[in-house]
């Protein structure tokens, strides 16, 4: 390996929600920390395809680790919220039973969060359930209300967990793929695919899916990361069946069921459906699993309708047995193992975020706080939460704001130049830092805008433009 | 922020708000057309082929072309434009219309006025709506997002084509990647029929040998990174086949699945929207359920032919003037939607002059009987060689097939 390379106290693989968090908690210390992730973008892997529930306490029992710190998680979601400016609001969770025989599992999931302390929480009568949920089907006999549920729109908090971690020290590179790794007795030196190298004293390994490879890399345990795909619909805004709060069937064994999320952004989430796939990188969806997830959706709010579909996806959950497996490596040296982080690792990651800075500060690496530490970061003014005047102000500082570019979620063009200029360089990327093409036209009238603005502030060529990294370009060719 | 008055305001400068606003001016009403885009003309901009204007100048003009006609008469007209500007809302305060647009170099700006037209035309429907699953790669396109990549920005999407759906914009793309050398593989309709217009499966796909597969599902998009092919299976007898499925492979995956009118805006001014047409309700003036506001052109329906767009733009323009004057209809008529149509626009007549209607119907035919009839009796009827529902068909009725209708009268359209 080349001399020289890059030397840090700590080196995070994987830029996903807990990547993210662990992260930007080590960047309130005196400590070189980097981030490394695989993809061109950050969130790219599961924290980007999944229901961004902020849970409500009441799925797991407390003997699990990933119960209680998705009890600790939830609670700082607030803070994060007002520090880092992302779309967040505890909308409430319902759990909606449809028989009487399934009132008895909802007993039991209200006694869970009453063990856990979940804030509120409390059984409804089908009348208390249309009350609070008036889209409901009739046919509802009875459920569970958590008042302390959330609902975040989980790329967005990875993109300003990562920006605070920046803004603080943190070394972010991306499209580095951690391909080698040698413990020279005293630290790492670690190999990127692409033949670049860096040096470190601990790694932490947040690799999600790919955690069971990262592990046996670096000579850590072994075990499997398995995955499990869910589908979803994604419908229009401008549905009738928008509920106000996140609703859930009655959970199996198996899953948290198919549920309906009014998502932060004012669309409609259906999903997801769970099975198990071989090749994590199958994230194709089935009409099949599809309908499943119509079907059982029109069971809980009757009046859905695949007219107002605006697209489907697929996320992929890792899993290794029941619960989380976050400790300090017993094989290999400096090696912190961030892995099966299943659902509710969402809602959980700001607590792994703390518990992982516990672990490194047990096993020896000196925390020292940092001075100039800031946990915020500035707020964006986004054209689609302006009123008429506001927006008039806002152009008359720039005019780029005047510009409308995705006519569906009203971005203007200032804001895709600041997701560029922040590093967003794929139409992925632009997407989900500013919803430009997620809209109900799903990009058929803007993409080629946003193409011009990527080339025009990236001095990329048109070949070098692609949807979300190496592999898939956009444009072939020129005339 | 900036406020400026005019009698009526037309949002969108596609065919359809050209034509209003000239015949707004041609009646001396003071009339402002705002579009989002730097210049006028609309969809019209990108499709460079052949075969607009036969009825409107009785020549084959190209969209830029027909557009330039338009907009060089509203240069010479007191219209006044605003280009690069988005209509974000319209309000209403007492008799009054507001209308707040933003643009780089205006910033917000208010244009208060008695009379408003729509005019924001349509958009294409894409994957999600039709609900293809499989995987998302990049080369997934609209054919209208790929027209306007190659025709004006002058990129190629990817050289190896399937087209799912077989309207219009995707059959002249199909021809069009061809021309510029790439392999245009196949078009997979759902339906038994196409739902582009005839000349264009002629023109676009026989001439290129390009085989359009009838009664196929694209059940599945494949491919991790970019599109490596769709697969496909037959329908028969109603039933989907998939074990007759197959495969193929392309690099590129335009989608001509069908347009859909632009109505966020009339939704957000709180106008009633048609469910089948995705456009406003309109009265026999082409006015939509808030008084004093308009439709016309491709955001009330879909039209086929440029040409009709502008007909009809023109009429509503001048009902918009009368309503500035303020006369409003007598009495109207409602139209029922009789056997084998789909829908009719407008919903109502006036019995006391000239109509026109446009429809759509719902079955390939030959040989058909286009049939008006008021309280069951025959009033008018039209022969027609062959009629299919990608070809809109038009009916004018007027007072001398209508002087014997009575208020409750009813007035039903169809087709045997
Ligand atoms: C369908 C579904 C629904 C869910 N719903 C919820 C919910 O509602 N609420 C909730 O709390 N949780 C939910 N979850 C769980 C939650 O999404 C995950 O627990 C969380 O996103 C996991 O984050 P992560 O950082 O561990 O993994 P990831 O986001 O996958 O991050 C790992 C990163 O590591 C990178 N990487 C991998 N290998 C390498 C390498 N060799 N070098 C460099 N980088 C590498 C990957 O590219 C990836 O970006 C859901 C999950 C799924 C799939
Ligand atoms: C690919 C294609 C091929 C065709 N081929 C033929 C052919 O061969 N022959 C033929 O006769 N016809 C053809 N047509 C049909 C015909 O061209 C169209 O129906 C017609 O041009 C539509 O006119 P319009 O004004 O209704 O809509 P558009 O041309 O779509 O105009 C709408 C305008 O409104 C603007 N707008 C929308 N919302 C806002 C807002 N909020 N604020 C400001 N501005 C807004 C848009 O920017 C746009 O400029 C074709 C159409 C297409 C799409």
């Amino acid at each position: 390996m080349k001399a020289g390379s890059e030397s840090f106290d700590v080196v995070v693989v994987g830029a996903g929600v807990c990547g993210a968090n662990i992260a930007r908690r080590l960047s309130q210390y005196e400590l070189d920390v980097a981030l490394v992730e695989k993809e061109a973008d950050v969130s790219f892997g599961v924290s980007k395809a999944n229901s961004g529930i902020v849970h409500g306490g009441f799925h797991h029992d407390r003997k699990y680790l990933k119960s209680r710190l998705e009890v600790q998680g939830a609670m700082l979601f607030d803070r994060l919220r007002a520090e880092l400016d992302f779309p967040f609001v505890r909308c409430g969770i319902l759990v909606a039973a449809m028989h009487e025989d399934e009132m008895r599992s909802v007993e039991q999931l209200y006694m869970r969060g009453v063990d856990n302390g979940a804030i509120g929480i409390e059984m409804c009568s089908r009348e208390r359930m249309l009350e609070l949920e008036p889209k409901l089907s009739p046919d509802v006999v009875g459920g569970l209300h958590a008042p302390g549920g959330g609902i975040v729109e989980p790329y967005r908090f990875v993109f300003s967990l990562v920006e605070s971690a920046q803004k603080n020290g943190v070394r972010l590179m991306t499209g580095w793929k951690l391909a080698r790794g040698q413990w020279r007795g005293d630290r790492w030196e670690l190999g990127s695919e692409d033949g670049r190298s860096l040096r470190a004293r601990w790694v932490v390994n947040a690799a999600g899916l790919y955690a069971d490879e990262v592990s046996r890399l670096l000579g850590g345990e072994d075990f499997a990361v398995h995955g499990r795909k869910g589908e979803y619909y994604l419908l229009d805004r401008m549905t009738k069946s928008r509920p106000g709060k996140v609703v859930f069937p009655v959970p199996t064994s198996l899953s948290k069921g198919m549920l309906i999320v009014p998502t932060v952004e004012g669309t409609v989430l259906l999903g997801p459906t769970a099975t198990s796939v071989e090749d994590k990188e199958d994230f194709s969806t089935t009409r099949d699993q599809l309908d499943t997830v119509l079907n059982s959706a029109r069971n809980l709010i009757p009046g859905i309708s695949e007219s107002d579909v605006i697209t489907s996806f697929a996320g992929i959950r890792s899993f290794i047995e029941e619960d989380f497996y976050i400790e300090v490596s017993k094989r290999a040296p400096g090696l912190v193992q961030v892995a099966g982080i299943q659902s509710p690792g969402l809602t959980a990651s700001p607590a792994i975020g703390e518990y992982v800075k516990e672990l490194l500060k047990k096993a020896g690496l000196r925390l020292v706080e940092k001075p100039g530490y800031d946990p915020f970061v500035p707020k964006l003014p986004r054209a689609k939460d302006l009123g008429p005047f506001e927006l008039d102000e806002l152009v008359a500082r720039n005019p780029a704001y005047g510009e409308m570019v995705c006519r569906c979620e009203r971005v203007t063009e200032a804001e895709i130049v600041e997701a560029v200029r922040r590093g967003h360089r794929t139409l992925d990327g632009v997407k989900y830092f500013t919803r430009a093409q997620m809209g109900r036209c799903q990009g058929g009238f803007c993409t080629y805008k946003i193409i011009k603005i990527i080339m025009r502030e990236t001095g990329m060529g048109y070949d070098e433009v692609t949807k979300r990294g190496p592999g898939s370009r956009v444009l072939k060719g020129e005339l | 922020m900036r406020e400026l008055r005019y009698d009526a305001v037309v949002v969108g400068g596609g065919a359809a708000g050209m034509a209003a606003a000239l015949a707004l001016d041609s009646r001396g009403k003071s009339c402002a057309v705002v579009d989002r885009e730097p210049s006028l003309g609309g969809i019209l901009l990108q499709c460079v082929h052949n075969g607009f204007g036969l009825i409107e100048f009785d020549e084959e003009l190209t969209g830029p072309e027909f557009a330039e006609r338009f907009a060089a008469r509203l240069a010479d007209s007191r219209i006044a434009t605003f280009l690069g500007a988005t209509v974000l809302e319209i309000a209403e305060e007492g008799e009054e219309k507001l209308v707040f647009c933003v643009s780089p170099s205006l910033g917000g700006l208010r244009i208060r006025a008695r009379a408003v037209v729509l005019a924001m035309g349509c958009r294409e429907r894409n994957r999600g709506n039709i609900r293809i699953p499989g995987t998302r790669p990049a080369g997934v396109y609209t054919a209208g997002l790929a027209q306007r990549l190659v025709n004006i920005e002058g990129y190629v999407p990817g050289k190896d084509v399937v087209v799912v759906g077989s309207g219009d914009i995707g059959l002249i793309m199909a021809r069009r990647m061809s021309w510029i050398g790439c392999k245009v593989h196949a078009a997979v309709e759902i339906l038994p029929y196409p739902s582009g217009l005839a000349r264009n499966i002629v023109q676009c796909l026989r001439d290129f040998s390009i085989p359009l597969y009838l009664s196929h599902l694209t059940t599945s998009v494949y491919g991790r990174d970019r599109v490596e092919g769709v697969e496909v299976a037959p329908i028969e007898d109603g039933a989907l086949q998939p074990e007759k499925s197959f495969r193929i492979p392309c690099d590129t995956v335009l989608l001509s699945v069908g347009l859909v009118p632009e109505n966020e805006l009339s939704k957000g001014a709180g106008i009633e929207l048609n469910p089948t047409t995705g456009g406003p309700i309109v009265d026999s003036t082409l006015m939509t359920s808030r008084g004093g506001i308009f439709a016309c052109g491709n955001v009330l329906h879909v039209h086929d032919l440029v040409d009709y767009v502008a007909e009809e733009a023109r009429r509503a323009g001048l009902f918009a003037a009368d309503w500035l004057e303020g006369r409003r209809p007598r009495k109207e008529l409602r139209v029922k939607v009789g056997p084998n149509l789909r829908y009719v626009a407008p919903g109502k007549v006036d019995p006391s002059r000239e109509n026109k209607l446009y429809m759509r119907t719902m079955i390939v035919k030959n040989e058909a009987l286009f049939e008006a009839r008021l309280d069951n009796a025959v009033v008018k009827s039209v022969k027609k060689a062959h009629i299919q529902p990608s070809e809109m068909l038009s009916l004018s009725l007027g007072p001398a097939e209508l002087e014997r209708a009575r208020p409750d009268s009813m007035l039903e359209l169809s087709i045997q």
